[in-house]
């Protein structure tokens, strides 16, 4: 079995996979961060959505050893300690999330958003989440949250 | 409010507790868990929508490298799934209940249905050896159409000799047949309730584990309600004693209905977990969440509304065909009777009704309880005919509406089907709602959109309905086989701090949040010092779990009243440390206080007494502060309100785009003000998808062809607007707390506002129906066939 060497959420991270294997099983199943979700099978729901070498990736659609080498940061590695990063800061003070099951991939597709368009408008924002399903919210919310983290409210 | 940071009482936007750990991926939901030693079920599915089983092979399986065990329906001889609500039909027969089998017994009746289960220390070789597993199928026709089905053909279930459960009916036929003959006007319509899948963002999944010395068994499982699971997998299914069986809900990824009922997998997983001797894992794949969880919706109706010359409404029949699918899932009887039919006189003043539901089986997944469960078929039904009959006699829809609406002083209002309404101001919603969209300039927003090609509509729905669910005397007359009241322990703790039990179950709706709102304001001590916990048998004493917008009006009320046991006990004990009368002591602001003196002592200071008990008189005054009340409601609470709809169609290619949305709701008293409006946008994102996007589709032959989020349209960020919501308030008059429930309102309103709307923008074009979801194509259609 091949041995995959990456950094995840600023540490290394190392283990045995099968070829097979996909980023968000060795995530969730090898490293045992939990907080990447899986919601489907197609690739379509976005609750897996990581950060690898800083763009946003659907870490379902990835095999392990394709992330060799890389950098990965999961929905673990935002915080610091206990005071949430400015995004997660955002969903919560806008209640962007209800049962939290898509929250990690909203919240690492949207920093992914953010950091390459901070003056997006709420068109280009619902556009940007096509990949993410959510359930709960009808996104109301979520994009208000995404709108105060980018420090873009009123727009 | 003032200071959105500190204040955390009734009426606060209080920030969510939940969402610390739920931000940073330390949420725990069943899947992130694995037990030491843990294997991993897969379910083998039948592939066909009716076949008999000739037989199985499970040779090969159990001889692939990993598989620990294989079990077929003739291991497993045990109880069939449970059906909760017994219905009667109209010539007083009790409903057909066929079997309804953990794993196939001789014949699987729609696709997906469970034939196997293959258990291996991976799920890829449990998925591998399931693949290895021969069954030799003879395939009967599928029973697929509605109708067809009801009058006869091919039999799912040979030995009930029908393919129709329940032919049940409310309300006199005979007086509705003579006012609509007498009505000057009748409006007809045909309308259809789209089947819906139900898509929590998490797919099931359970974990079940045997410890052979203490012969217990412990469940985690996505439920909406572990203690109903509990007493319907261990009494019914698999003989459990309920003190050896312990069923853990924890953090859940959204229900929506579809994670109240009992399936087969984790009842499966649970019976072989003691085969096996080893914990054992399944987590459903989503291609295994759109064929296995309960589908909801699927009616077909025809109705007629009669009209007198002065436009009032005389009289209503609804005749319904409700699709069960291929078994009777926990709650599918009650949803097209008691949750639909009892709905149908809506905010009007109709004074006779008669609704008949004919209840058929067919080769397709359950169908069940989905955010509103009947209640969004009876709205859709009914502000549908209202439109038409408004349309048919040259009426203005919203006048109509007003002019049959049931008056604010006319509470308790008894409608013609069963229910009386507590309270309600149905004109203050509409007032509001009509306000806050802009109505008034909608002819200049209409005349842009014109100027640009396209057709702008307005829609209404003026709704109600009934949740609160329920009091147990009345389910139980309807033929309910539970109670529905609710439990809660409040438990002080020496140091003051408080933890709450909640027989509910919080699947996104901030019950750790708003609970503790009450509780922290009822006992003046921080909110802070208060835990709400839920979800594990093992910890809370009982609870019928969290559907029917029931968790605040129910089990808020219980938690209020152990409370307020809290106080009185707490009363007495600083009434013997102060020496006073328990009469004379005064509780206030978390202090209690003799009555005209500054002798007082703190909550938390007769909390540390309460377990320091050193002169307590132990004959009068127990030690302890630990109180638990159980609240069984005297009425459903009815919210209701108006939802406007503003759409834009392109005529040439039938794309509808919702342009505004407007919900003003009266859900009683508003806890949680954030929280509040964060269900109704939910609701109304679902109901929007109801509307315009989704739509479970069958083939002839039962395959799924809505089998994936490929083919299945659920509502993404840039199908919506952003939403205008409020609240118009009048208090329920049966709980103290004067809550009426929020987490339906938005589904069961939405969809006809929507619909209504579409019509209303191709109007002029001759369009007169446009039928759910109404994708670009279907309004295409309609366009070209109104043109031809
Ligand atoms: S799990 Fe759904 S997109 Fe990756
Ligand atoms: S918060 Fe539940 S799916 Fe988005």
């Amino acid at each position: 079995m091949p041995t995959v060497n990456m950094s995840v959420n600023g540490k290394p991270a190392s283990g045995e996979v099968e070829a097979r294997t996909l980023l968000v099983q060795f995530l969730r199943e090898t490293l045992r961060l939990t907080g990447t979700h899986v919601g489907c099978d197609t690739s379509q729901c976005g609750a897996c959505v990581v950060h690898v070498n800083g763009s946003s990736v659907k870490s379902c659609t990835m095999l392990a050893v394709q992330a060799d080498g890389a950098e990965v940061v999961t929905i673990e590695g935002l915080a610091d300690g206990d005071s949430l990063n400015p995004m997660q800061e955002a969903f919560r003070n806008n209640h962007g999330l209800q049962c939290g099951f898509c929250t990690p991939g909203m919240v690492m597709s949207a920093m992914d958003l953010v950091n390459r368009n901070p003056g997006a408008t709420e068109a280009e924002i619902r556009e940007w989440l096509e990949g993410n399903i959510c359930r709960c919210t009808g996104y109301h919310n979520i994009v208000k949250s995404i709108q105060e983290a980018a420090g873009n409210m009123g727009d | 409010m003032p200071d959105g940071a500190q204040e955390t009482g009734i009426g606060a936007s209080v920030r969510r507790f939940e969402d610390q750990r739920l931000l940073t991926g330390n949420g725990t939901y069943v899947d992130d868990i694995n037990r030491p030693g843990q294997t991993y079920a897969h379910i083998l599915r039948s592939p066909h929508a009716h076949a008999r089983i000739v037989s199985i092979d499970t040779s090969a399986a159990l001889a692939s490298p990993g598989v620990v065990a294989v079990f077929t329906g003739e291991d497993m001889q045990v109880g069939g799934l449970p059906c909760g609500w017994q219905i009667h039909s109209q010539d007083g027969s009790p409903m057909h209940e066929p079997p309804h089998p953990v794993l196939a017994q001789g014949k699987v009746r729609h696709v997906g249905d469970q034939v196997a289960v293959v258990i291996a220390e991976s799920v890829h070789e449990a998925r591998a050896g399931a693949e290895l597993i021969g069954v030799d199928y003879d395939v009967l026709p599928a029973v697929m159409d509605l109708k067809a089905a009801a009058a006869g053909g091919t039999l799912l279930h040979e030995e009930i000799g029908t393919n129709v459960c329940y032919d049940w009916g409310l309300g006199d036929e005979a007086a509705v047949d003579a006012a609509l003959a007498a009505s000057a006007h009748v409006t007809e319509i045909d309308i259809t309730n789209n089947r819906l899948i139900p898509n929590a963002i998490e797919p099931r999944a359970a974990i079940a584990e045997y410890n052979g010395s203490t012969r217990e068994y412990t469940l985690y499982t996505t439920t909406q309600n572990p203690h109903v699971i509990r007493l319907l997998m261990g009494a019914f299914v698999l003989s459990l004693p309920e003190h050896k069986l312990r069923v853990i809900a924890p953090d859940v990824g959204g229900g929506f209905g579809s994670k109240i009922f009992l399936y087969a997998e984790e009842t499966i997983i649970t019976w072989a977990s003691a085969r096996i001797g080893r914990p054992i894992k399944w987590t459903a794949e989503r291609s295994e969440s759109f064929m296995t969880d309960a589908h909801g919706r699927d009616h077909v109706t025809h109705a007629r509304l009669g009209l007198d010359a002065d436009g009032r409404f005389t009289a209503l029949k609804v005749e319904t065909h409700a699709n069960m699918g291929a078994y009777l899932s926990t709650f599918a009887t009650s949803v097209p009777t008691y949750l639909y039919a009892t709905l149908l006189a809506g905010v009007y003043t109709t004074p006779i009704i008669f609704a008949n539901t004919r209840a058929v089986f067919t080769s397709t997944v359950v169908v069940d309880a989905y955010r509103g469960a009947g209640r969004p078929e009876a709205t859709y039904l009914l502000e549908r005919i209202v439109n038409k009959a408004a349309r048919e006699t040259g009426r203005d829809p919203v006048q109509l509406r007003r002019q049959n609406m049931i008056q604010p002083d006319a509470f308790p209002y008894a409608t013609p089907v069963a229910l009386t309404y507590d309270s309600g101001n149905y004109q203050a919603t509409l007032d509001s709602a009509e306000r806050l969209a802009d109505v008034a300039g909608f002819a200049a927003r209409k005349a842009a959109s014109e100027a640009a090609g396209r057709k702008r509509g307005l829609g209404y729905s003026t709704y109600i309905e009934a949740c609160g669910i329920a009091p147990s005397a009345v389910a139980g007359q309807l033929g309910a086989r539970a109670g529905l009241f609710e439990s809660a322990e409040v438990r002080v703790h020496p140091t003051g701090s408080v933890t709450v039990f909640t027989g509910t179950h919080s699947h996104g709706q901030g019950h750790e949040t708003t609970f503790a709102q009450l509780v922290s304001d009822q006992l003046g001590i921080p909110i802070e010092s208060v835990e709400i916990s839920h979800g594990d048998t093992g910890n809370v004493q009982f609870g019928m779990g969290t559907y029917g917008s029931r968790s605040l009006a129910v089990g808020g009320e219980a938690i209020v009243r152990a409370t307020n046991k809290v106080i009185e006990k707490a009363r007495k004990i600083a009434a013997h440390i102060l020496e006073a009368s328990a009469e004379d002591i005064e509780f206030a602001d978390g202090s209690f206080t003799v009555a005209g003196t500054d002798r007082s002592m703190a909550f938390g200071e007769v909390a540390l007494a309460a377990y320091v008990p050193h002169n307590f008189p132990h004959d009068t005054l127990e030690p302890g502060l630990d109180e638990s009340a159980f609240f069984d409601p005297a009425n459903f609470t009815f919210p209701g309100g108006t939802h406007i709809c503003e759409v834009e169609v392109d005529p040439e290619t039938g794309v509808v785009e919702v342009k505004n949305f407007t919900a003003v709701d009266d859900v009683g008293r508003v806890i949680n003000p954030m929280i509040v409006a964060g269900q109704v946008h939910g609701g109304v994102a679902q109901g929007i998808g109801q509307a315009l996007l989704e739509g479970c589709v069958f083939d002839s032959e039962g395959q799924l062809l809505t089998g994936s989020y490929m083919d299945y349209t659920m509502p993404r960020a840039d199908n919506l607007p952003s939403f205008t919501v409020a609240t118009e308030t009048t208090l329920c008059a049966h709980n103290t707390l004067g809550v009426k429930g929020v987490g339906e309102v938005g589904a069961i309103g939405s969809p006809p506002a929507v619909i209504n709307a579409v019509v209303n923008a191709l109007s002029d074009l001759g369009v007169t129906d446009v039928s759910m979801p109404a994708t670009s194509q279907t309004v295409w259609r309609a366009i070209q066939d109104a043109r031809a």
